[in-house]
């Protein structure tokens, strides 16, 4: 286990050329390391991060760099408590990662505290750049409106017009309903009703039941991780798929779909910010990564590898670690690396760049353990994510 | 036919049918549960451990050595029986004088030692485990679409439940057992090795709680956390069936499972609440269980 | 099948002297000094978190080690305090001796209601009332809207103290969150060393012996509870100015189980064990925070060898050692 991974020693051999100047920017990784998201987060942001570092050369070019991480368990409590000793007492200049809404939007609240950048890749919630946003919030990877505008908006059109959902009883969850509930409605479908079950929840049948007897086209699946591949394993045992109705996971990630095994997620449509077999960038890095880490990183490790990225650039152009500095280059520079390509940061801290439509293969389709997805349609980032002016953040529209 | 509440006839049918299936799970465990409080006055608060134990265990024969779910369903409860054994020889055997609190404290201690190193070696994203080919598809019963292998999990329970109480209350071994509990010296008078006999009931509890797990594996994730919240609900359900009673657990069981069935039709937020509910209602009534028989 | 009533749970004797002993009294002032100077060595959040479970252990004993009541439920008053804490301060905008007070006064009021249904039965039955109620408390709080659910109730703020005082600096709060806690642990040393505590004490050792002199006991035992609960909604809600959030995490059962554990750790019946082990399992969880699922298996390993070699806890085995209660 690794607490500090110290790259001084990097730093220091390749100081002798160097520019006489260097600025120390200490990072720190805060994430779910034990719990149901640290397979998608956990000690592969760090590792991510760590890459950003290397492939930026930050020592060649005089910045100094140092990377700590800890496990917020998921609990907002212990990662406020976390966030305010890191910037209070041990210096961190940014906070990366921060998976699950609640804890991200106590973290996003401290960074503004303290005048610091936070830039979140694992969190689903749209209000980190909505009603709750802060100036010194950047949200790179997804977020609950991007993931409506991309699954919803596909599986409506192509004739899902009647919508089911199975919600999982939390803010995150009725977020995702809600979002996608607009998406569906904008393109002349119909929510028939819905159920919230208790998260984390194991058993599902009761609730596929129900909307299977709603008898709407598509069953929409408005919750994340375990509960999410239980619910599509246990719909795949109860012949629901083969009965006529199609089901939507709206938050997918590379992980859960190779839990479920191509068997029987084959044919499921999810929306993602990132997949590791896209283009010869992509997979020059996930090859990279899968050697340390044992998996191709997910889309949320792949955010937090361009965020490092994006932010090391920033510093080297402004050439201090003022934080107020650093966040306007960020949002005035383009975005522009191997994982996300071309995009931009919206005023309101939102990273604007692609989103995908994937589809699950077919086992005869897949060759490879990991080769699970095929593209379907790329969606732009202006059409995934919500427009600024009806985000609501307060500071980006006042003039 | 009538409509109840609202809800068509075949939907309630359907929903029953499920809470009984999801109750055969809460009456093995509980019933494992039951029988080390009944015979060894322990509350064994790693029973959700052991649970998950018994599923990774099959995922570990199929995938390490190419074993599948038949002999899994009784190779790996043998085999977290017989890791439960060694726990109650090193550990838990010192504690059968004090009381219920310490036994609570040190296995709800074991429990988080198991899920923390199965968290660390496995991940927590889960593992699949395929439903045997045998018992792909399933039956439409016109009400609603029967998976075969669910119909085998409520087989499997009911046979696994009233054997073991048929073993504990009909047969001479039973009455050993349950001799020994009311008066351990005067049964060790007789000639019988009672603290193996104490043994062999926890490691015989533990494989029912392992049982359970391997019937789980093919239809929920195999998961390091997948027993962790499951161990207060099967708790709630001893306590309400009344302490010890070993046909309190089973008829509570798929009783509770039913209930909570039917409140995911009524009021779904509340399933995860109903049992407690419940739990404090038959306590402040008739605190020894609905089935015990003393206080 | 019996339930055996005769196996009581062990604890360190303890002197039945009203006045304080004069080594307790220098405990007091060693704790007070040491106390005043944690922030300046840690990180003053951090010693806050730490007085603040203090609080809740000394509270959960008092219930437990005094009373021989076991609990496992007390994460509903924690944590219904601090909700109630944190929408009065956000919403309401009272000042933070008024929302702590709040807090404080819903927790009195949770835990007369459940307390009086829980005192009814007794030993592990007990235990499952206090379970059950708290299950509720815990889904109340996830339904209900105030409560904000998963998110909890983010950015509290600290509002002046008596609408004079500026409370932003986590120093200057410290000495605040001292005086509280400080305050609340001497009070309840009070309670347990006052005639009301040696009739519980009393009930405790033998409960039919107490009726037989005449005590009603259902009312001492209700009285502890209620005071158990309401020390817990001290803790909760001062926790809530403290973080500037309340969450889930403070109502969920493990909460309940780890306020077992700091008190068991530290030795329960104890004055200075709570506190004790409060301050370690803090510490563990903050700096251990690191190694990931490593804390869950630490933690496992402290309670088994806690319960299999030490029973009486830390304070407990320096009290024998020394023959003082501590």
């Amino acid at each position: 286990m690794f607490k500090r991974i110290a790259l001084t020693t990097v730093a220091a051999t390749a100081l002798a050329t160097a520019p006489a100047w260097a600025t120390d920017v200490k990072l720190g990784v805060l994430n779910d390391q034990s719990g149901v998201y640290a397979d998608l987060s956990g000690q592969g942001s760090v590792l991510a991060a760590r890459m950003a570092v290397q492939d930026f050369d930050a020592a060649g070019k005089g910045i100094n760099v140092e990377i700590i991480s800890a496990d917020h368990q998921n609990k907002p409590d212990i990662a406020s408590n976390i966030a305010r000793q890191w910037y209070d007492r041990d210096g961190v200049d940014v906070i990366l990662d921060v998976p699950t809404s609640s804890t991200a939007l106590a973290v996003a609240d401290v960074t503004a505290e303290f005048g610091k950048i936070f830039i979140n890749s694992g969190a689903a919630t749209s209000d980190l750049t909505r009603a709750n946003c802060q100036p010194t919030t950047i949200h790179w990877t997804y977020d609950t409106a991007a993931l409506a505008n991309g699954t919803g908006k596909a599986v409506t059109e192509s004739g899902g017009d009647t919508w089911f959902f199975l919600t999982a009883d939390y803010a995150f969850g009725h977020a995702l309903e809600r979002d996608t509930t607009a998406v569906v409605e904008a393109n002349g479908g119909k929510v028939l009703g819905s159920v919230k079950h208790p998260f984390p929840g194991s058993d599902f049948s009761s609730f596929l039941l129900q909307a299977q007897g709603s008898g709407a086209k598509v069953i929409g699946l408005a919750n994340a991780g375990a509960d999410t591949v239980n619910s599509i394993k246990q719909a795949a045992e109860f012949g629901i798929v083969q009965a006529g109705q199609k089901l939507a996971g709206l938050l997918l990630f590379i992980n859960n779909v190779h839990s479920l095994g191509a068997e029987t997620a084959q044919g499921l449509q999810m929306t993602t910010a990132f997949y590791w077999d896209m283009n010869d960038g992509t997979r020059e890095f996930s090859k990279r990564f899968q050697a340390e880490a044992g998996a191709p990183p997910s889309m949320v490790q792949a955010g937090v590898y361009a965020g490092t990225l994006h932010y090391l650039k920033a510093v080297e152009a402004v050439g201090s670690n003022d934080p107020a500095a650093i966040v306007a280059k960020m949002k005035e520079m383009e975005t522009d690396d191997p994982l996300f390509g071309k995009g931009y940061i919206r005023k309101d801290g939102r990273v604007i760049h692609d989103m995908y439509l994937m589809e699950v293969k077919s086992p005869a389709e897949s060759t490879g353990e990991w080769d699970l997805l095929k593209q379907i349609a790329t969606i732009s980032g202006e059409d995934a994510f919500l427009p600024m002016e009806d985000g609501g953040c307060a500071f980006a529209l006042a003039k | 036919m009538f409509e109840l509440l609202g809800i068509p006839p075949q939907v309630l049918m359907g929903q029953l049918l499920i809470g009984l299936i999801n109750g055969s799970f809460y009456a093995v465990l509980s019933l494992g549960l039951a029988v080390i409080f009944g015979l060894l006055n322990i509350i064994n608060f790693a029973h959700g451990a052991q649970y998950m134990m018994g599923a990774f265990g099959a995922w570990m024969l199929l995938n390490y050595t190419g074993i599948g779910y038949w002999p899994a369903l009784i190779l790996s409860p043998i085999v977290v029986g017989a890791i439960g054994i060694a726990l109650e020889r090193t550990m838990i055997s010192r504690l059968y004088k004090l009381d219920h609190l310490y036994g609570l404290l040190l296995t709800f201690g074991l429990a988080l030692i198991i899920q923390g190193l199965f968290r660390n070696y496995y991940g927590v994203s889960g593992l699949p485990y395929a439903i045997p080919p045998a018992l792909q598809g399933g039956q439409n019963l016109g009400f609603m679409f029967l998976p075969n292998y669910r119909g085998w999990v409520i087989i499997a329970s009911v046979v696994v439940c009233f054997g073991t109480w048929f073993m504990i209350e009909k047969t001479r071994l039973g009455s050993y057992l349950r001799a020994a509990t009311e008066n351990p010296e005067l049964v060790g008078a007789f000639g019988i090795n009672v603290p193996r006999m104490i043994t062999l009931t926890y490691g015989f509890g533990v494989g029912l709680a392992a049982f359970a797990g391997v019937l789980a594996a093919p239809i929920y994730s195999v998961n390091p956390n997948m027993g962790a919240d499951l161990i207060i609900v099967v708790f709630a359900v001893v306590v309400i069936g009344g302490m010890g009673s070993i046909m309190g657990a089973i008829l509570t069981g798929f009783g509770l499972g039913i209930i909570e069935g039917l409140t995911r039709v009524f009021y779904p937020e509340g399933s995860a609440v109903v049992i407690f509910v419940i739990m404090a209602i038959v306590l402040m009534i008739k605190p020894e269980g609905l089935f015990g028989n003393n206080a | 099948m019996s339930t055996s009533e005769n196996t009581k749970v062990a604890l360190p004797a303890m002197t039945h002297t009203v006045g304080m002993p004069r080594h307790q009294k220098i405990i007091f002032i060693v704790l007070l000094a040491v106390l005043l100077a944690l922030p300046f060595v840690v990180y003053p959040v951090f010693a806050m978190k730490v007085l603040c479970f203090a609080l809740f252990a000394c509270a959960f004993n008092l219930l437990l080690g005094f009373g021989g009541l076991l609990s496992f439920g007390h994460a509903a008053y924690f944590g219904m305090a601090s909700y109630v804490c944190a929408h009065a301060a956000k919403v309401w905008g009272l000042t933070p001796e008024l929302a702590i007070l709040a807090g404080t006064a819903t927790s009195a009021v949770l835990g007369l209601v459940i307390g009086s249904l829980a005192i009814r039965r007794q030993g592990i039955y007990f235990a499952m009332v206090t379970l059950a109620f708290a299950q509720m408390v815990y889904f109340f709080a996830l339904q209900a809207k105030f409560t904000g659910g998963e998110d909890g109730i983010q950015s509290v703020p600290r509002n002046d103290l008596l609408g004079i005082f500026p409370m932003n600096d986590d120093m200057t709060f410290y000495f605040f969150v001292l005086a509280i806690t400080y305050g609340g642990i001497l009070f309840i040393y009070r309670i347990t060393h006052s005639p009301f505590g040696q009739v519980l004490k009393s009930i405790r050792e033998n409960e039919p012996r107490a009726v037989s002199l005449g005590y009603r006991v259902n009312r001492y035992k209700l009285m502890v509870f209620v005071l158990s609960a309401t020390f817990a909604g001290l803790a909760g809600a001062t926790k809530s100015q403290v973080f500037h959030l309340a969450s889930l995490t403070d109502v969920h059962w493990t909460m309940s189980g780890e306020v077992v554990l700091m008190t068991l750790l530290g030795g329960m019946g104890t004055v200075l064990g709570p506190i004790v082990g409060a301050a370690i399992v803090v510490t563990m969880q903050n700096y251990l925070a690191s190694l990931g699922a490593w804390v869950t298996v630490i933690q496992g390993c402290i309670f088994v060898i806690g319960v299999l070699l030490f029973r009486e806890g830390i304070i407990g085995v320096l009290s024998r050692i020394l023959k003082k209660p501590l």
